[in-house]
């Protein structure tokens, strides 16, 4: 490796997987048996601890913040406002309208705060890794949006949403040999996944860039030394950039995954076709 | 795909995790925060904002009204004035007429009576003249009959009795009448 250039004895430190799954240090027992390994039931390691500081730093905000609310918002109230309006305007009155959108706003909104939240911490210092770059919560996530759109649709249409969704009208018969396979993979099966996965991944791959950069610039500067140092000004600029390219992933994916939820309700109570 | 460490994850001392699969407390904290959350937002959050929306809403409302309301007034306020207006000019005009009318009979009234007072400031003096003409002519006859016959006395140079001459001024003076009615 190239530290065994350097004539110090500290090596790169490059980014692995290890870091999502850190140690257990909490609830070691009870214990499950579980794809072949005993593990903990209920075991609170650095990423549960993570999660669980960002759920309380949204609980906290919203609750205080939705406390004394004025008619004539003050500047903070204005901030929560303009958080919770943009949901509840940009992303659900929008596609579901007010009458179907009020049913389901309490999800879409716990899902983008909670995905927010728990993404921003991946650039918080001393946090310095997303909750959601773990399976864990996007996982549930997908799974609550999955939920929802089969309920909003069995409830809208008693019996007819899921001939409605695999046998598409207006399809001469034949075609539903090709039609129904496809329609039930990509509702059915690759909603949940592509939004498991592109939470997921964005976040895992977004954290291993950023210890990446900043293990080699920490590398380039104390480890290599002299000529690597400019190795290290670059890296660190990377670093930086990729810093603040991370918020935008945060708030994106977090705007994606809700609003994806709310496509797929609305795809549910429309589907008349 | 995914179960071998990027770089050198045996470094850590774990037994490496494919990060696709979940761990059982991976998912049951998720579920709980999860949970935990939806019940703040659905329970506390958004009913509270809810709240806030609706008292807005009327706040806003209330005052949309209150200025239709404003304006109602207004409108009507300005509707009364015209109104008051129109009437008083009417009034005026009405009292204008009335003093004309008033004045043109006073005026007539004035002039009837100043009329009637001529004549009969007129009729007085003709009446007047009447009879200071009949006084006139009839000390005029008397005088004249006298200063007549003193005259004749003189001319004839002897008196006559009362009686004779008495009848004859009578005569003279039926004659005079007679000349003045013939001529």
């Amino acid at each position: 490796m190239l530290a065994s250039a350097a004539n110090e004895p500290e090596p790169f430190h490059p980014p692995s997987i290890a870091e999502f799954f850190p140690q257990v240090f909490l609830f070691m027992e009870p214990t499950v048996s579980w794809l072949g390994s005993e593990e903990p039931i209920f075991g609170i390691n650095r990423i549960m601890l993570i999660r669980i500081l960002a759920a309380l730093a949204i609980i906290l905000i919203f609750v205080l913040g939705t406390r004394k609310m004025k008619l004539i918002p003050t500047r903070g109230q204005s901030i929560i406002e303009l958080g919770l309006g943009f949901v509840r305007d940009g992303i659900v009155y929008d596609l579901l309208g007010e009458k179907d959108g009020r049913r389901f706003l309490p999800i879409i909104t716990t899902i983008f705060f909670m995905v927010l939240a728990m993404n921003i911490t991946g650039i918080i210092p001393f946090l310095n890794i997303a909750g959601t770059s773990v399976i864990g919560v996007p996982l549930v996530l997908a799974i609550v949006s999955y939920i929802a759109f089969i309920y909003a649709g069995v409830k809208k249409h008693p019996g007819a949403f899921f001939k409605n969704s695999l046998f598409p009208s207006g399809v001469p018969w034949p075609l539903y040999i090709i039609v129904t396979p496809i329609e039930f993979v990509s509702t059915f099966v690759l909603r949940p996944v592509t939004l498991t996965l592109r939470l997921m991944m964005n976040l895992f791959v977004g954290h291993l860039l950023l210890v990446l950069f900043f293990a080699a610039t920490h590398f380039f500067f104390f480890s290599a030394g002299g000529f690597f140092t400019l190795f290290g000004v670059g890296t660190l600029a990377f670093g930086f950039a990729f810093t603040v390219f991370e918020i935008l992933v945060a708030v994106l994916q977090a705007y994606v995954f809700a609003i994806l939820t709310t496509v797929y309700i609305q795809l549910a109570l429309a589907e008349e076709h | 795909m995914l179960t071998t460490p990027l770089f050198l994850a045996e470094e850590a001392g774990e037994t490496t995790q494919n990060p696709l699969l979940p761990a059982p407390y991976d998912i049951i904290w998720s579920s709980v925060i999860f949970v935990v959350l939806l019940l703040v937002f659905w329970k506390v959050v958004l009913p509270r904002v809810q709240a806030l929306l609706d008292e807005r809403a009327a706040a806003i409302e209330g005052g949309i009204k209150k200025a239709e309301e404003a304006q109602a007034e207004a409108a009507a306020a300005l509707e009364s004035y015209n109104t008051q207006l129109a009437e008083a000019r009417a009034e005026a005009a009405r009292i204008k007429d009335q003093a004309r009318a008033d004045a043109a009979r006073i005026e007539a009234d004035l002039k009837a009576r100043a009329n009637e007072e001529a004549e009969r400031i007129t009729a007085q003096a003709h009446q007047r003249i009447e009879a200071e003409r009949q006084a006139a002519f009839s000390s005029l006859k008397t005088e004249v009959g006298s200063l007549a016959l003193d005259l004749s006395e003189k001319v004839v140079g002897e008196s006559m009795d009362d009686a004779r001459s008495a009848a004859i001024v009578e005569r003279f003076l039926a004659d005079l009448e007679r000349e003045g009615a013939n001529r």
